[in-house]
């Protein structure tokens, strides 16, 4: 498993870096970056479970 | 023979208050009515206490329907996060660097410890970028918002000391550029990198204490002023008679 591991996540060598102007990160916090900016993008898109219920059950409740 | 003044039996006499002689200070039941003016620093605090976060909205049953939303949950997974970050924290303190180190159930928990400081940090800036775009400081919310922003710059020391307190090639390696970095702004004097009992009891006490302590201020803050409301929402309520600058 550690043998496998180490395959996939080889850390023996310098780390690999995104270059660009003044802009010097490394790879994974590029990656971390990029998985951040995913999650809020599909935070706001997806639709939490059980919000249509309520916003019917409070339309419902408020119709007076 | 020293002097023993002349005490007479039954019970002591009364506390100045007006509680009738005898009664317990404890007995739960309040010293003075509440519309009396007090001088007890104890009743002024309680009385601002619950005038600004009355039991309802300090612990409420319900949250408004525009917070069943994926956006609003990475302030809590920030503090469910932080929760795992003190507690894997005292067992780490606890065994010490030789524990994380050299055994198995030692780098679990120095494992637990890195990924939920990760967690953190992730579901934190996903927080704020959210507030931001959504003006979170509106409605007198200020407060709310400069608490969030000063916990996420405290965090930041508090994760680096963490970095320079694991007591490997990596904490050394840290520490020395964080210490050049120290130096070249003139505060490396007071902020020395390299010592390991410096850093490590800003990392386990200073730092934890000043986050855990900006948490809750931030929290009790959102709940004295409630979760920020969307754009539209507010334009409704300041359109509706008498509902002006509620949201």
């Amino acid at each position: 498993m550690s043998l496998l591991l180490a395959a996939v996540f080889n850390l023996n060598h310098p780390a690999h870096t995104v270059d660009w102007e003044f802009i010097h990160l490394s790879v994974a916090n590029v990656v971390v970056i990029g998985l951040m900016l995913i999650v809020f993008v599909l935070a706001i898109l997806l639709p939490f479970p059980g919000a249509a219920r309520r916003e019917t059950a409070r339309r419902g409740g408020g119709a007076s | 023979m020293s002097a023993v003044p002349n005490v007479p039996p039954g019970p002591p006499p009364g506390p100045p208050s007006g509680r009738p002689p005898g009664t317990p200070s404890w007995s739960g039941a309040p010293s003075h009515s509440p519309g009396a003016s007090s001088k007890s620093w104890t009743v002024k605090l309680r009385e601002r206490g619950v005038a600004a976060l009355p039991p309802d909205k300090l612990l409420p049953d319900g949250q408004p329907t525009y917070v069943a939303s994926w956006i609003y949950v990475f302030g809590v997974a920030s503090i469910a996060s932080l929760i795992v970050i003190v507690g894997s924290g005292c067992i780490l303190a606890l065994k010490g660097p030789a524990w994380w180190h050299e055994t198995g159930v030692g780098h679990f928990f120095n494992s637990i410890h890195l990924w939920s400081v990760e967690l953190f940090f992730f579901a934190m800036v996903v927080h704020l970028w959210g507030k931001y775009w959504m003006a979170a400081w509106r409605g007198g919310r200020a407060r709310v918002w400069i608490t969030g922003a000063i916990t996420f710059l405290v965090a930041i020391p508090c994760a680096l000391t963490g970095y320079v307190s694991q007591q490997n090639f990596d904490a050394q390696w840290i520490s020395t550029q964080a210490k050049d970095a120290m130096n070249s702004v003139g505060v490396g004097a007071f902020f020395n990198l390299t010592n390991f009992g410096q850093m490590y009891s800003y990392h386990i006490l200073l730092l934890p204490i000043a986050v855990v302590a900006l948490v809750s201020l931030h929290v009790l803050l959102v709940r004295r002023h409630g979760v920020v409301p969307p754009f539209e929402l507010q334009d409704k309520l300041a359109d509706a008679p008498g509902e002006k600058g509620r949201a």
